[in-house]
């Protein structure tokens, strides 16, 4: 097991965001987590990583406990990449390196090169190397930073929103990419979704977020057209079309 | 938005004809030459450096220079060598690398370009605590010299007057900014609020105030590296060079945090730390600059701009790339001040901005175009 939480809440002083959250994902799982605008998604991966602070509950990454761990500690076995990128005058390769802050002391090593180099490759980036991030397109940019969480060498990556800036072929290309990484690389991501297609045709695993609770939380099985018209309030029909199964409102 | 250093185009077509080079060979390539710009700049200091020892309104040949430096000089050249242009060049190299590298600091921590080290108030603060140290305590009179028609009697009363109240707007800015956990809007806008509450401080006392008060209050204001010597140059060159390497130290937060702030959470970054740290650092270098030399605006703005328009926002290079231009800018600044009317010596701070403004402007709109 690479991630279990247990009876997460998150609460802001006017109101409550998650409550009994709980979940766990192992090697090679790529979770989706789903869930209409506000319903925690994003506050949800923030509090895995402590990037917000939640008032109870646990979360553990690898049997330790997050809460007692130092952020640099966090930091080497959680990637994050954040739903807005901010616009800056880096190269890619710039960006890249700084995954490895976590493990850099004073100056990036032989070794912190090498890695860079290896998540610059894994996401094709190598001709972009010395390409400033604010010239990039979207997409690009977001290869980049994902391209960045991997360098961190982390047992698992948290993604916020990763497709909903982005063109149908570049959507299908950066979750393939994921799937093939988390595969490959035999680590765990918690991804939140807004398309629900994506989503059911590329994760093993599912969790419905409705008012900062667990709808429902397995595998394919859960994202049957009534669970999905409960947590969206409109009415689906999930079909397969040469074998991919999609979701359409009707 | 980046004016490229040049060859770099060269260096990323290397990446489709040369396939034996890869990424990281060009990359360590790409950031010599940014260490090669350090060097330029370190090199352009000495240059002018050299240039600032021979002028001024004493005429002294190079020979003249060099045997007082070395300790073979005539009584009237050490004393012109030692005493006066040395402390003088040493400050502006010294201060100029504070005030820049304070501005690199705070435009990373504040998320504001605009940023200076007279963003949080600091030199309202400071100029109201000359104020109060010149008109209430009576630290100025005046004087019939030739050159300077009022004289500050009591310059160290003056300066630690003006230290104390840009340190306390410093601690409240930063208490305040505590309880918001460090962040920029707060820091920015308590500055904003606090630099008002000084001004009008220093409104009122100098209505109170006699024609000779207000005159020597308004020659403090002017920055001026004069007022200098070697104590003093030790005391900034301590301070400055700790800060320095406390930057320096921080330098991949910085980066992390030009990411922004989750970004930097998620890689290991205690952004409030880093943030409290740095502002705090820098409020320190500005408090002690515009104490000891008066207000010198422009240079931590300008400084690490150009610097960021010419290597980018790297602050394993800006932070040092920025320092050497501060220590550029101010040194070629005071010598102009010094030899453009000659024997008058004008205020380095009007030179700063007089000449800082079109360079940055010209930067600006270059930038622009570019992209």
């Amino acid at each position: 097991m690479i991630l279990s939480v247990n009876e997460l809440a998150f609460t802001y002083p006017s109101h409550s965001v998650l409550q009994k959250i709980n979940f766990s994902i192992c090697k090679g799982d790529f979770l989706a987590v789903l869930g209409v605008n506000g319903a925690g998604k994003s506050t949800l991966l923030k509090c895995i990583n402590r990037v917000l602070k939640p008032c109870a509950g646990a979360v553990f990454i690898q049997n330790d406990e997050v809460g007692k761990l130092s952020q640099r500690e966090i930091a080497k076995r959680i990637g994050y990449v954040a739903q807005r990128q901010e616009s800056v005058c880096m190269t890619v390769y710039d960006a890249v390196l700084l995954g490895r802050k976590p493990y850099i002391q004073w100056e990036a090593s032989k070794k912190d090169l090498e890695i860079t180099h290896k998540a610059l490759k894994m996401l094709e980036l190598e001709e972009y190397s010395l390409r400033y991030l604010n010239e990039l397109s979207g997409g690009e940019q977001q290869k980049v930073v994902i391209a960045r969480a991997l360098a961190q060498e982390p047992n698992l990556l948290l993604l916020d929103e990763p497709t909903s800036s982005l063109d149908l072929k570049n959507q299908l290309e950066v979750v393939k990419i994921i799937k093939r990484v988390v595969r490959n690389q035999q680590i765990g991501a918690v991804v939140s979704m807004h398309d629900l297609n994506l989503a059911i045709r590329f994760a093993d695993k599912f969790l419905l977020l409705k008012n900062g609770e667990i709808f429902a939380a397995g595998g394919l099985e859960v994202m049957t057209p009534e669970n999905i018209e409960s947590v969206y309030s409109i009415s689906v029909k999930v079909k397969e079309i040469d074998g991919i199964p999609v979701v359409v409102p009707v | 938005m980046v004016v490229k250093l040049k060859g770099m185009e060269k260096l990323k077509n290397q990446t489709t004809s040369n396939f034996n080079i890869n990424e990281t060979d060009i990359y360590l390539r790409y950031t010599g030459r940014k260490k090669l710009v350090l060097v330029v700049l370190a090199c352009l200091i000495i240059l002018v450096a050299i240039v600032a020892v021979n002028a001024g309104s004493m005429n002294l040949n190079l020979y003249q220079v060099i045997q007082s430096i070395l300790g073979n000089g005539s009584n009237v050249s050490d004393v012109v060598i030692w005493r006066i242009r040395l402390p003088r060049i040493l400050a502006a190299i010294i201060a100029g690398a504070g005030l820049s590298v304070a501005g690199c600091v705070m435009q990373n921590n504040l998320r504001n370009p605009l940023a200076s080290p007279s963003t949080l108030g600091i030199s309202n603060a400071a100029a109201f605590g000359a104020n109060l140290a010149i008109i209430v305590f009576g630290a100025g009179s005046i004087s019939s010299t030739s050159t300077d028609a009022v004289t500050i009697n009591n310059p160290y009363l003056v300066t630690v007057s003006a230290f104390i109240c840009s340190m306390i707007a410093t601690m409240v800015i930063l208490l305040l900014a505590r309880i918001r956990s460090f962040s920029p809007e707060a820091m920015v806008l308590s500055g904003v609020a606090l630099s008002s509450l000084f001004s009008a401080g220093t409104i009122l006392i100098q209505y109170f105030a006699q024609d000779f008060q207000i005159a020597a209050v308004v020659f403090w204001t002017f920055g001026d590296l004069g007022r200098i010597a070697w104590p003093e140059v030790s005391i900034l060159t301590c301070l400055i060079g700790v800060a320095f390497i406390y930057f320096m130290s921080k330098r991949w937060d910085y980066n992390a945090l030009d990411s922004g702030e989750e970004t930097a959470k998620s890689l290991g970054v205690n952004v409030e730390r880093v943030r409290q740290g740095g502002m705090f650092v820098s409020s320190l270098i500005a408090a002690v600059a515009v104490s000891f030399l008066g207000i010198i605006g422009f240079i931590g703005l300008v400084g690490p701009q150009i610097m960021r328009r010419i290597i980018g926002g790297d602050h394993r290079y800006l932070i040092p790339a920025s320092a050497l231009m501060g220590s550029l800018l101010l040194l070629i600044s005071d010598t102009m001040a010094r030899t453009m009317v000659s024997p008058v010596v004008l205020p380095v701070g009007a030179i700063t901005s007089f000449f800082g403004a079109p360079l940055f402007l010209y930067l600006l709109v270059r930038g622009y175009q570019k992209k």
